[in-house]
């Protein structure tokens, strides 16, 4: 007879002092494990439930602008630093980490129409209503000096807009054309133009860093390539764009921010649709930029909101709102990815989280590893009706509540029309247009 | 994996006999960890004889997965499919992950081999205890309770601590491993039955006239005015199942403190029921010899078996939840498959058992009059084979496995004993499931996490991974109401419009127009000369037919 009991030796079970971690052997079988899913479950309500109470994305509000604040510039160096203009002419550097203000200049007379930061972090340039480019340093002048530019350069016309090179020493305007200057010259390099009217605004392509791309007020976006002397194409929308900015990640894509309520996503080398129609502002979208990750951006519109969209999906994530914020003009997002800031045209900069419920600071490893755990349950269990309710609720102001309804409405309307007329009519006289198509009148080479 | 893969066609083996026979038909090519130098071989010049990771027999792989494969039509999204491809893959990575740390598992389960020419049902337990080492030797124990009438009892889930309940009030709660008494109290009341709750503080005594809440030392917490026969505790759910003598069976939420049904099961007195551990729906034994399945949601039982020709007398449930075995009153003891619902194997006793018990590894434990008996082999072709047999002092009213522990415990008339069944305890247990070496700090944090996770009732179906289904009525609505709202099905395929062929056999074309010339030609006024050029092709059009 052969005869073996289980018999366990409690040493090997428990902790030799007090001071040591308790032991916790694990066995993965499934049999040891019974209702998994209805507990994997139950932890995702919890954990999502969690992540709504622990929503509170304010920060604070950068206060000190006499006027609406109109346009903001990233300090390519310096997380903590941020650059905003205002419309009385005025400029401001705040440090984030103080929440305070450290240096003002009085740049133009008139408003400060576009900034940028030059790739190096030691100047910046401004444009303003005055018909000048200025460039300043970004130190604080020493003690005795006064404020003044590096440099001015005296213009024909007004400029409404300033991109810098990301690796040469090569800006460019925008206005009546676009303007490709070299920072030592004070005529620029060459002009580009396409068309007749007003430029709003030109940005440099991050990657490919000899592309530009400028929204006009002809509705039309065009792209350029600084070493032709000839625009490359463009795409005409319905609606005219405020503003575009390239994806830090994806070398060709970029988004713009449209009249039309709506951004859109396109792929530089198939401007005929554009890859995503982003839908949930119920007023013009004003500004956009993009999260250093590539993945999502955030946008600023007229409806006195901030909305994060993710690349690939139609949909806000999420939106960002107070009484006190009024229209929203210009947003950016921090470089190291956690903060999003705003300046409206109340004279304030707001700061934002850009993971509403995420906890700031250092955090335990078994923090993090809970924190992930509880993020990977959330995305595993997205789908399932209670939690996606959940989710996806957010508070809304009245006025953009009633506004998406009257919208919902009005597109329902439309909807209907459309079905009545395709019914009614020969099959295949009125063909089915995508979406995606709908908003695009045409692509010019 | 190419491990995993390869792995398949070398089938069950035992772990140290592959790792010495791996050489031969082995994968050829585990690039993916092929040591720290691979082709450059070690400092000494020899190459290593076992490249790569060492392979997983396929069976114990297929132990770790869920077996959630769907059989969903092709997804339409390439994202979709490459997402749902990318979640595959990661199943089966972390399937192999945890195959390959089950050889990590510290200990081994029991076993008991007689000699060839003996049977292992001749072993007494006093074979046993002289053969094994002093501490398990000390698991076998008799506890002579004479006064106070048989008793029922109950371990924890940990199967660290017991709980006794004399018919005649005496109620005992102790850490049976070290013999550390943590209360010994006499309700003053008959008790017919006794069970911890989620934790070893707290107890709960059916007693003659309702159910009593105590604390584990003795002190009473709560009292709740209905009056169980028999109840059972659902520990995910932190909730109480009691069936009395009415015919109801009423589901408490005892993390609350609400009633959340009471359903009238119209099947008389209900002495009978075991619960399902793996999906929490309890099993009801009647008069009639069916067994109903209920869950607190629905009040009409999910599952109405016929089980036997007489009276049940007794249910048990395998804790995978794919076995139940029943005992009537004709004597048999039948193993049912709960995935059909049919009977698998039937033994007959020469006593009806009245009390059954399934161990963590499924050994079934029978009481058949004064006798326990315990079986071997449930699920398998042949029918179970009698392992061990024990004859308690008095005829057993409770039979009880200890999980986690080669013991089952059994209380009858004279007190209780605990008998040494080898192989009968799960060898490996899970921190954080379930830890027989918990302390008090550990004990109170699980607590905590498990009210949290609590699962509603609703949640409680006959297939606990419902939840994790697609749910294919709603996505089916969903779509009718998409159609119903665009006008059109987007996901529709364009019907298939034949070509137009210029010769050939445009037969049925013809036929068409054949019938059409013959209504016109009917309608019209009678044929002299009306159609005189149709007629010759009406003719001739019939003739080429009729060939």
């Amino acid at each position: 007879m052969r005869v073996k009991v289980l018999s366990r030796n409690p040493d090997d079970y428990l902790r030799e002092t007090k001071l040591d971690l308790q032991r916790v052997p694990r066995n993965y079988d499934p049999a040891l494990h019974p209702f998994e899913v209805p507990r994997e479950y139950t932890r995702a309500l919890n954990a999502t439930k969690l992540e709504r109470v622990f929503a509170k994305p304010f920060l604070s509000s950068l206060d000190g602008h006499r006027d609406g604040v109109n346009c903001m510039a990233k300090h390519p160096k310096s997380l903590s630093t941020v650059l905003s203009g205002a419309c009385d002419g005025e400029v401001k550097i705040w440090n984030l980490t103080k929440r305070q203000c450290i240096r003002t200049i009085q740049a133009h007379e008139g408003f400060v129409r576009g900034m940028c930061a030059r790739f190096c972090g030691t100047s910046f340039f401004t444009v303003g209503d005055d018909k000048t480019v200025k460039q300043w340093k970004m130190e604080s002048p020493e003690y005795g000096e006064e404020e003044e530019p590096i440099h001015t350069i005296l213009g024909k016309t007004v400029y409404t807009g300033i991109d810098h090179h990301w690796k040469e020493a090569v800006f460019a305007t925008c206005g009546h054309q676009v303007d490709i200057w070299d920072e030592q010259r004070t005529s620029p390099m060459c002009s580009l133009t396409w068309g007749f009217d007003s430029i709003s605004s030109v940005k440099f392509n991050p990657i490919e860093t000899y592309l530009l791309g400028s929204c006009a007020s002809d509705r039309n976006i065009v792209l350029y390539d600084m070493r032709k002397s000839t625009p490359l194409k463009k795409v005409i929308l319905n609606m005219r764009t405020n503003t575009l900015c390239w994806n830090p990640m994806e070398a060709f894509v970029f988004t713009a921010a449209n009249e039309d309520y709506n951004l859109y996503t396109f792929d530089m080398r198939y401007l005929e649709s554009p890859v995503t129609v982003h839908m949930d502002h119920v007023s013009a979208v004003l500004d956009v930029d993009y999260s250093p990750t590539g993945k999502e951006f955030v946008s600023a519109s007229f409806d006195k909101s901030v909305r994060i969209f993710p690349v690939d999906k139609g949909h806000s994530r999420e939106v960002y709102h107070t009484k006190r914020m009024q229209h929203v003009i210009t947003v950016k997002w921090t470089s190291d990815n956690k903060y999003i800031l705003c300046g409206s045209d109340e004279m304030n900069i707001r700061l934002w989280k850009a993971n509403a419920s995420e906890k700031l600071g250092v955090l335990a490893p078994r923090e993090k590893a809970a924190m992930n755990y509880n993020q990977k349950l959330k995305e595993k269990f997205q789908y399932h009706p209670q939690i996606r309710r959940i989710a996806q609720h957010r508070h809304l102001p009245k006025s953009i509540f009633c506004q998406i309804k009257e919208q919902r409405i009005m597109r329902e309307a439309r909807r209907r029309k459309e079905l009545n007329r395709r019914k009614h009519s020969k099959p295949g006289s009125m063909p089915f247009v995508s979406e995606r198509k709908k908003h695009i009148v045409a692509v010019v080479k | 994996m190419a491990a995993a893969a390869a792995a398949a066609a070398n089938g069950g083996r035992s772990r140290t006999l592959h790792r010495r026979q791996r050489a031969g038909p082995g994968p050829a090519a585990s690039a993916s960890h092929g040591g720290g130098r691979g082709d450059t071989g070690s400092v000494s010049g020899r190459k290593d004889p076992f490249p790569g990771p060492a392979p997983l027999p396929r069976p114990r792989v297929k132990r770790f997965l869920r077996g959630t494969k769907e059989k969903a039509p092709r997804a339409k999204s390439q994202r979709l499919r490459w997402h749902l491809k990318l979640s595959g893959q990661r199943e089966e990575a972390a399937a192999a992950r945890a195959a390959r740390l089950d050889l990590l598992l510290p200990e081994e389960p029991g076993f008991l081999e007689a000699d060839p020419g003996e049977d292992t049902c001749t072993v007494t337990q006093g074979d046993i205890a002289e053969a094994v080492d002093i501490a398990s030797a000390a698991k076998h124990f008799d506890l002579r309770l004479e006064q106070f009438g048989p008793y029922r009892l109950d371990y924890t889930r940990n199967g660290r601590h017991l709980l006794l309940g004399g018919r005649r009030g005496h109620v005992a709660a102790m850490d049976w491993q070290t013999k550390a008494l943590m209360c010994e109290i006499n309700v003053m009341e008959t008790v017919t039955d006794v069970a911890w709750l989620h934790t070893e503080t707290l107890l709960a005594v059916a007693q003659r006239r309702w159910l009593h809440v105590y604390d584990n030392q003795g002190l009473e917490l709560n009292c709740l005015k209905s009056f169980p026969r028999r109840f059972t505790v659902l520990m995910i759910f932190f909730s109480l199942f009691l069936q009395n003598d009415k015919g109801f069976l009423q589901y408490l939420d005892i993390s609350v403190g609400k009633e959340v049904a009471a359903l009238c099961t119209r099947g008389g007195r209900l002495a009978v029921m075991a619960q399902n551990p793996a999906n929490a729906i309890i099993h009801l034994g009647h008069s009639n010899g069916t067994v109903t399945l209920w869950s607190p949601t629905v009040s009409e039982p999910l599952v109405r078996m016929l089980c036997h020709r007489g009276a049940l007398r007794a249910l048990a449930v395998d804790p995978t939840g794919t076995y139940m075995a029943s005992a009537g009153l004709d004597r048999k003891l039948r193993l049912f498959d709960l995935r059909t619902y049919r009977v698998l194997q039937e033994l007959v006793l020469p006593q009806g058992a009245g009390h059954l018990a399934f161990s963590q590894r499924g050994l079934l434990a029978a009481a058949c009059g004064d006798l326990v008996q315990v079986y071997k082999g449930v699920g398998k072709e042949v029918p179970p084979q009698p392992y061990l047999c024990h004859r308690p002092p008095r005829p057993p009213h409770g039979l009880r496995f200890c999980p986690f522990e080669d013991v089952l415990g059994a209380g009858h008339g004279h007190g209780f004993t605990s008998i040494l069944v080898p192989g009968a305890g799960e060898a490996n247990f899970d921190a954080l499931e379930n830890n027989p070496y918990r302390s008090r700090r550990q004990r109170q944090e699980w607590e905590v996490k498990a009210l949290l996770e609590k699962v509603p009732a609703e949640l409680i179906t006959l297939d606990p991974t419902q939840l994790g289904h697609v749910d294919t009525a709603s996505l089916q609505q969903k779509r009718e109401e998409r159609i119903q709202r665009l006008g059109f099905d987007p996901q529709a395929k364009a019907k298939f419009k034949p070509r137009r062929r210029a010769k050939g056999n445009n037969l049925l074309h013809r036929k068409r127009k054949v019938a059409h010339e013959e209504q016109r030609v009917a309608a019209a006024a009678p044929p002299t000369c009306a159609s005189p050029v149709q007629h010759p092709h009406f003719c001739c059009t019939v003739a080429d037919c009729l060939q």
